[in-house]
């Protein structure tokens, strides 16, 4: 089953994604920020990275970034999870290489037909 | 797939409390007039996540209060707006306001939704924008306009897409056979490979995407379902959209950025053909939230506060150290076992060692199970920067307020009742003993006034320390008022000590102002009852003009005493360690007879009433000669008293059960708790026991009552 990063500094937003997830099989790697997440990448290897925006230490933006200068993480998806419906900051995730973002607030049954609709 | 949101709101408060707690520290932290980004950046995402968790948890509530408060913030985090007094005080207002949202949410109770609706059009006010009041209304009903929005736009028959990306797109993650998939879900799907820009093979670069698609789409599918398919991707390609009806070509721009996102939805324009009989049947998506929010609302109207069910953070440290523990624990068990197997008298002295090496491993095992419920004091001290910062603005004085020994650790439950006494001293010292900046500058100090809270372990105990260098309790005022209320004696000379003693007396208030800030009639009283009732202690000690400094002493822990046992007839009685002041065994000629019944011992200059336990809880003793008894003198609400006691035996830690809760209220008995050799023992309660003591002496209880009162 697929392997996915996921990375919020919320406890509960980590809690529902992650429980969510593992409910559909997929294998969970949770990260509590984005720089913790960055640590994780390259171990994991994930299928799919599932991020928050705005994270203490290292923000959803700048770990698009840094993971898409790793050459395992060259063409994985990188989903935002944005309250910012405003054109910048998901003009600033794609221009990151973010794959695309999921609009808080969502449900766990929205967050599974986003993931299902990136891996297929 | 159904989910329980709920499941996720115990963390989702615990983290928001959290939350506000990080908000309220970095805004008083924050620099009128100075831009300290990063503190602003963390007030920001703790308001961010509040915001986001609420909408996602279905407190809507909460997210739409906070999201005025977000833009706020965002607008002070990018420079766009100064961080003022104004402002500061307000966010601090709005933390008030989302905590108490959140504890009603919590406990099902109402908040205050006056001051709520207050701060909230400050906040838009401040804002400044008719917009911003309306947009949190948009969010709602959105849902509803995209519904019929869709119908209008219905393609009926079909759409022809021709897609082509720009090379990066694979860069980004994306794929185009996701949307090919995407699409087929959605109606009759052929697609056509368009290869006239594929360049020759020398100079194709793999990782770029060269080719376009000629999509064919049949079927009833809208405009926003294939904008959907394609809103991630579309500033990284070439996108037509046309509809198959009348063949116009329809926004060739880029899809409109809010495609998958809220408020703006409804306003796209699209030219479609419109379809007839909108049939207005809320979405399956909407009409759940709407019973999610029907279901919080009934909630709240029909269930009762319960109990809060809390829950505690444990470091993963303090769990590891217990693991090891009771790995540990069964190895001195499975050596043992071993040992009991085959057992002769030649191993007795290897039984010993097991014997002490479990009694060891059992006493760090408890010592470790407690230390689960100890916090750090932070916990009570954290409240107390916002509320000087508030309290000094109110009664212009300028105060420091230091924090010693944060990381002292105190058990939950102690933590939790500590809080409330805490508060009134630290009120107390702001109200009543720093001045104001003139006045201290009169006496010669420094304008600012200190407070400091002192946090730190001592013996068994958890030592707080209050100190001020405001003006000191004033002695004068405190001995007219008390001999006015008829507590001291007209002709009576008190030491400096006795005289600090008495403002907690009950009813006792000097302040000859009342303000709103402290002394309103409830006074140190009541502090020092709260205390007692934590078998803990409170002193003062204070110099006219240096300060004051309150000094309150607590258990770590309320589960276990440390316990002096001793017997009286034929049981064994526990009496806390803490209130022990001395045991000594009684002569004949120092015993001395008041009114014909009460019996008293001189000791050194006071005389000490005695209490004859046997007499008390009815054991049959002959009990006439007391020459030579054991008296262990014992200490409760400053009077003391001497316990005649059969013998002394072992000093022991022991684990309080409630007598209470399993039986029924014994006066003069705080608790029991089983020994080792499995007989139950009762803890005395040593205040309590003296007012029964007095009761039996005197024989009416309406004077005891006045004395017990009057103790306190």
């Amino acid at each position: 089953m697929a392997k996915i990063l996921t990375a919020d500094d919320s406890a509960s937003m980590r809690q529902m994604v992650s429980f969510t997830l593992k409910g559909a099989g997929y294998d969970v790697v949770e990260a509590v920020d984005g720089m913790d997440a960055f640590n994780k990448a390259e171990k994991e290897k994930a299928d799919l990275v599932i991020t928050d925006v705005n994270m203490p230490n290292l923000d959803g933006i700048g770990l698009v970034k840094k993971l898409r200068g790793l050459p395992t993480y060259k063409f994985t998806p990188i989903l935002l999870l944005t309250t910012e419906s405003g054109k910048e900051k998901k003009s600033e995730g794609r221009a990151a290489g973010a794959t695309g973002w999921l609009v808080k607030p969502f449900n766990p049954d929205q967050l599974l037909a986003t993931v299902k609709k990136v891996l297929g | 797939m159904s989910f329980d949101m709920e499941q996720f709101l115990e963390t989702f408060y615990e983290e928001s409390f959290e939350g506000l707690d990080i908000m309220e520290t970095a805004l008083l932290d924050l620099d009128v007039g100075a831009t300290d980004s990063e503190t602003v950046n963390t007030i920001f995402r703790s308001a961010h996540s509040i915001k986001g968790g609420g909408a996602t948890f279905g407190l809507t509530d909460i997210a739409e209060f906070t999201h005025g408060l977000e833009t706020l913030l965002d607008e002070m985090r990018d420079g766009r707006r100064a961080v003022t007094q104004e402002a500061v005080s307000l966010l601090l207002r709005s933390v008030d306001c989302i905590r108490d949202m959140l504890t009603a949410a919590k406990t099902k109770s109402d908040f205050n939704q006056d001051e709520v609706t207050l701060v909230d059009q400050a906040v838009k006010v401040m804002l400044g924008s008719e917009q911003n009041i309306n947009e949190p209304e948009s969010t709602i009903t959105v849902s509803e306009n995209t519904e019929s929005e869709q119908k209008k736009n219905s393609g009926e028959t079909g759409w022809l897409i021709h897609f082509r990306p720009h090379a990066n797109l694979f860069h980004t993650g994306n794929d185009p056979v996701r949307m090919f998939r995407e699409l087929e879900a959605l109606g009759s799907l052929t697609v056509e490979a368009d290869m006239s820009s594929l360049p020759a093979f020398v100079d194709l670069i793999p990782e770029d995407a060269c080719m376009g698609w000629v999509i064919t789409l049949l079927g009833d599918v809208t405009r926003e379902d294939i904008d959907d398919v394609f809103a991630w991707v579309e500033d990284e390609c070439d996108l037509t959209i046309t509809s198959l009806n009348d063949g116009a070509v329809t926004a060739i721009e880029p899809v409109s950025e809010s495609i998958v996102v809220e408020p703006e939805k409804g306003k796209i324009e699209v030219e479609a053909k419109p379809v007839v009989a909108i049939k207005s049947v809320p979405p399956p998506e909407e009409q759940r939230q709407g019973d999610d929010r029907r279901k919080i609302n009934e909630r709240r109207q029909t269930a009762k506060p319960t109990g809060e069910s809390t829950s505690i953070r444990v470091g993963i440290d303090k769990v590891d150290a217990l693991i090891n523990m009771v790995g540990e624990l069964v190895i001195t068990q499975s050596m043992l076992n071993q040992l009991s197997k085959d057992f002769d008298m030649s191993r007795l002295s290897k039984l010993q060692e097991g014997v002490t090496l479990l009694e060891r491993n059992t006493r760090e095992l408890q010592e470790n199970v407690m230390r689960i419920r100890m916090l750090p004091i932070s916990f009570a001290f954290n409240r107390f920067p916002r509320m000087v910062h508030d309290l000094s603005q109110k009664l212009d004085k300028k105060i420091e307020l230091k924090l010693l020994g944060e990381q002292t650790e105190l058990d939950k439950t102690v933590m939790e009742k500590i809080g409330d006494p805490l508060v009134h001293l630290v009120r107390n010292s702001l109200d009543h003993g720093l001045e104001t900046p003139d006045v201290r500058q009169q006496a010669g100090k420094s304008e600012t006034g200190t407070l400091q809270l002192n946090a730190f372990h001592q013996g068994g105990n958890i030592v707080i320390e209050i100190s001020d260098d405001g003006a000191g309790l004033n002695k004068e005022r405190i001995l007219n008022k008390a001999k006015e209320k008829g507590l001291v004696g007209v002709d009576e000379v008190l030491s400096d000590d006795k005289i600090h003693e008495l403002i907690f007396r009950p009813g006792f208030s000097t302040a000859e102002v009342v303000s709103d800030v402290s002394g309103r009639g409830v006074g140190m009283d009541v502090v020092k009852r709260n205390i007692k009732d934590l078998s803990g202690t409170i002193e003062v000690a204070s110099e006219e003009g240096v300060g004051s400094k309150f000094t309150i002493r607590l258990p770590l822990t309320l589960a276990i005493l440390d316990g002096q046992l001793v017997k009286v007839g034929e049981e064994t009685y526990i009496i806390p360690l803490v209130s022990i002041v001395e045991s000594l065994q009684m002569k004949k000629e120092h015993i001395n007879i008041i009114a014909g019944k009460s019996e008293v011992y001189k000791m050194r200059e006071d005389y000490l009433p005695i209490v004859r336990l046997h007499g008390l809880f009815d054991h049959e003793k002959d009990e006439s000669i007391l020459d030579n008894a054991l008296l262990v003198v014992v200490e409760g609400e400053g009077q003391r008293v001497g316990l005649v006691v059969d013998d002394l035996l072992g000093q022991q830690q022991v684990v309080i059960k409630s007598l209470e809760s399993n039986y029924r209220k014994v006066d003069g008995v705080s608790g029991a708790t089983i020994l080792g050799d499995g007989t139950v023992a009762l803890i005395l309660d040593i205040a309590g026991l003296i007012v029964c003591a007095e009761r039996v002496n005197y024989g009416q209880s309406e004077s005891v009552d006045k004395n017990y009162i009057g103790m306190g």
